[in-house]
């Protein structure tokens, strides 16, 4: 046997093997992928609808779950201004303290706070949740497999449970989280959440666009990221191409 | 290390320092004129790769400890926040966590490179172990950096992986209890793995020397296998490797870098962006790829090793060493090898099927009783499987080297790379998932097994229960476990005795040649 029959056995081996695990675990129902503007090698991130995912995150998501990597700051990746930045910080108490006089004492925040979260700890969150902890939004989308599409996946994946299913009590039936039972109600339907800017208001879109933005805030240097990919692949590749003619000359007497 | 003669330098610098520290000398000797076969294909560039890799991870690392914090309440924020807020700190962590991968990626094919053309042979087997020394560091060096940034994997990978050593008999709990510098994964755990972590790469580096130096004495081995006969065969190392490695260098650069800028966690798991939390188990833990060979390994055994077992495995190994590692056995007589082989593979199964049926209550097979568990058992393959590599230069001692000449050894040592592969794909899903199974009985009874009822309903009880037949990962990953120690342990010992080989060419320079006219250059 040659080698490269060998080999060829060899693919078709991983090939059916990988085919039949897709087919095995088809059973689990997996969030269908969406279009996103920011996947592939040239992905940007819409400020547009990054904005409309922020109003999305400060009017509904926020109430329950925190965001404490984010500073206000980084609301100028959004296109916000200097001055709108510091207006929507300012809407905001921070604690701060102690001053001269050794005192805690509340004031408007600043551009360089962080996200205010809407609970003082974790024991508060989940006695005020039924006893589960609403999980921090910074690096939602990188914490789970497939992070965009599931995140769009469970904001519209509530329906009545299937025939003969059982909620568990004080839970909603999920078609896309592990296990069904979820602990947080939708949190999003139509016409919930008001636009400026005359996109459509319903829940799809609401979902798409605190995507943009909750991706945003899990992987905020991924434009620079790309941007320099292809800048040093492209670099690489033409090294590799003088390397290879260098290396050809080199060995000209020998082959 | 250079006495004697030396050649003067142009340079009157060069020659000052040369004359009171001759590292211009060594340099020249070693990697400028240093005789090198001139029949290298592209897979002698890895070792040159896995040099670079290492540099790049000692550079990048050294500039992440300098944003890290190894405390458990900080660790999590503070690689969050280099990837943030550091300048640069995406890509250097991206550089570090992909590069951990590309090292191993380049390793792996460096061993693959090493068995296949027969390089741990002598007069190399030397160089070979002090290989094997540095690929055990790198798994350990690779282990611990994975649980500084103090994810749900991080915590739970490490929890798993130094609870193993508790199986060890009577040592084992004090050597967990050490490894923690507690009762549990914790702060204490991960400062002293940061501490390590920093300074085991610098280990391996004066491992490295040591190879790169034992390489130098017997000179590399080549595609054909065969001695250097002369200078016609080699070529000197600059700027023919110098060059050559240099664009092997690029290349894998270009494929390494597509990983660290379009998708730097395509190699991680999502669960190390979740805070570890000692209060939340993962639904799967799985270690990083890397690993998963091993990690299957580890779970194949799923049966505890009862005495009637242990007596048959130790007949099975006299066996072993006798009639098939020795041309003649030394101590047995002749015809005592079939009883050997009947009786301890008698006594083998008889105790597997004891220790599966533990209902039948047969003297001296109580799991308890067991004097391996299924968890030592794992544990001691997973380890044995490692320990193999260093005495593969006397498990295999066939006079050729490279598989070019070997055809039969040639066909197992894919073979055998291919369980590897299959063992690692066994190793990255859930141990009891079903493959194919069938079902024997009456078609009511068998949908409602397939349905997910364990057990069927009183009310409408078959006359007969079904029969199931499954294949699933554990034992997927038994038969891969199987043929890995086969392959060591029988085929390599038997190709050594029994295999023929196609006649060698008389130099690396007629092969050249030969190969060339053939081309018709």
């Amino acid at each position: 046997m040659s080698l490269k029959s060998l080999i060829l056995v060899a693919v078709a081996f991983v090939v059916i093997s990988f085919s039949s695990v897709a087919l095995a675990s088809s059973t689990e129902i997996k969030p269908p992928s969406q279009n996103w503007s920011f996947s592939g090698p040239f992905g940007y991130y819409d400020k547009a609808a990054m904005q409309r995912g922020y109003k999305i995150y400060r009017e509904s998501c926020s109430s329950c779950h925190s965001m404490k990597r984010m500073y206000f700051r980084n609301l100028d990746a959004l296109g916000y201004s200097e001055s709108q930045i510091k207006n929507i910080a300012s809407e905001y108490i921070v604690r701060d303290g102690p001053n001269d006089e050794g005192e805690m004492f509340d004031r408007p925040a600043l551009p360089s706070d962080r996200f205010i979260s809407p609970f003082p700890n974790s024991k508060a969150a989940a006695f005020a949740n039924g006893g589960a902890v609403p999980p921090d939004l910074s690096l939602i989308t990188k914490a789970r497999a497939n992070g965009p599409d599931y995140v769009f996946g469970i904001l519209t994946g509530y329906e009545d449970p299937p025939h003969g299913a059982e909620v568990v009590e004080g839970k909603s039936w999920n078609k896309y989280f592990p296990g069904h039972n979820i602990s947080m109600a939708a949190p999003l339907s139509d016409g919930q959440i008001s636009y400026e800017d005359g996109s459509a208001e319903t829940l799809e879109q609401y979902a798409h666009d605190v995507v943009q933005f909750l991706t945003y805030v899990a992987d905020p240097h991924m434009e620079v990221r790309k941007k320099t990919g292809l800048k040093v692949i492209l670099f690489l590749l033409i090294f590799a191409g003088i390397m290879y003619v260098v290396k050809k000359k080199i060995w000209k007497d020998v082959h | 290390m250079v006495s004697g003669s030396r050649e003067k330098f142009d340079n009157p610098v060069v020659e000052w320092v040369d004359s009171r520290l001759p590292v211009f000398t060594i340099l020249q000797k070693e990697y400028g004129v240093f005789p090198t076969p001139k029949n290298f294909n592209y897979l002698w560039n890895f070792g040159a790769i896995a040099m670079i890799m290492l540099m790049v991870m000692i550079l990048t690392g050294i500039i992440l400890a300098m944003h890290y914090t190894a405390d458990t309440k900080l660790a999590f924020d503070s690689v969050d926040r280099i990837t943030r807020d550091v300048n640069g700190g995406w890509l250097l962590r991206n550089i570090h966590m992909n590069g951990a991968s590309f090292f191993f990626i380049a390793v792996y094919i460096h061993i693959f490179r090493g068995m296949y053309y027969g390089s741990y042979k002598r007069p190399r087997e030397l160089l070979w172990i002090l290989g094997v020394v540095i690929f055990l560091l790198m798994m350990a060096t690779a282990f611990i950096g994975y649980v500084l940034p103090w994810g749900q994997m991080s915590l739970w990978g490490a929890t798993v992986i130094t609870n193993l050593f508790s199986a060890i008999p009577f040592i084992g709990d004090s050597i967990v209890t050490l490894l923690w510098g507690g009762f549990a994964v914790d702060n204490p755990t991960l400062t002293r793995f940061f501490a390590l972590h920093y300074l085991l790469p610098f280990v391996i580096l004066a491992v490295v020397f040591l190879h790169v130096w034992a390489l130098h004495v017997t000179g590399s081995n080549n595609p054909l296998g065969i001695d250097v006969k002369g200078p016609q065969d080699t070529l000197p190392f600059n700027p023919y490797y110098t060059y050559k490695d240099l664009f092997g260098v690029i290349v894998f650069f270009i494929i390494y870098s597509v990983f660290i800028f379009y998708m730097p966690d395509a190699l991680g798991h999502p669960d190390n962006y979740i805070p570890a939390n000692p209060l939340v188990t993962p639904p799967h833990i799985v270690p990083e790829w890397y690993f998963l060979p091993f990690y299957a390994i580890l779970r194949a055994v799923t049966f505890n090793i009862n005495i009637y077992m242990l007596v048959g495995l130790v007949l099975l190994a006299v066996f072993m060493v006798e009639f098939i590692w020795r041309h003649k056995p030394r101590y047995l007589g002749k015809g005592s090898g079939g009883v050997l082989l009947l009786v301890g593979g008698g006594l083998t199964l008889f105790g597997l099927i004891c220790d599966a049926n533990q209902g039948w209550e047969i003297p001296l097979t109580a799991a308890k009783e067991a004097p391996i568990s299924a968890k030592l058992g794992g544990v001691l393959a997973m380890f044995g499987s490692i320990a193999l590599l260093f005495i593969l230069p006397w498990l295999d001692n066939h006079p050729i080297r490279s598989a070019r000449f070997r055809p039969l050894f040639r066909v197992f040592v894919i073979l055998f790379t291919l369980s590897v592969v299959i063992l690692g794909y066994a190793g990255s899903q859930p141990a009891d998932k079903v493959y194919w199974s069938t079902c024997f009985g009456e078609a009511q009874a068998c949908k409602q097994l397939a349905d997910g009822h364990s057990e069927i309903p009183h009310g409408d009880k078959p006359t007969k229960e079904p029969t199931v037949l499954k294949f699933d990962n554990t034992m997927l990953a038994q038969i891969f476990t199987g043929f890995y120690f086969f392959f060591f342990l029988i085929i390599l010992p038997l190709l050594s005795r029994f295999e023929k080989g196609r006649d060698l060419p008389i130099s690396i320079h007629q092969a050249v040649m030969d190969k060339h006219k053939k081309a018709g250059v």
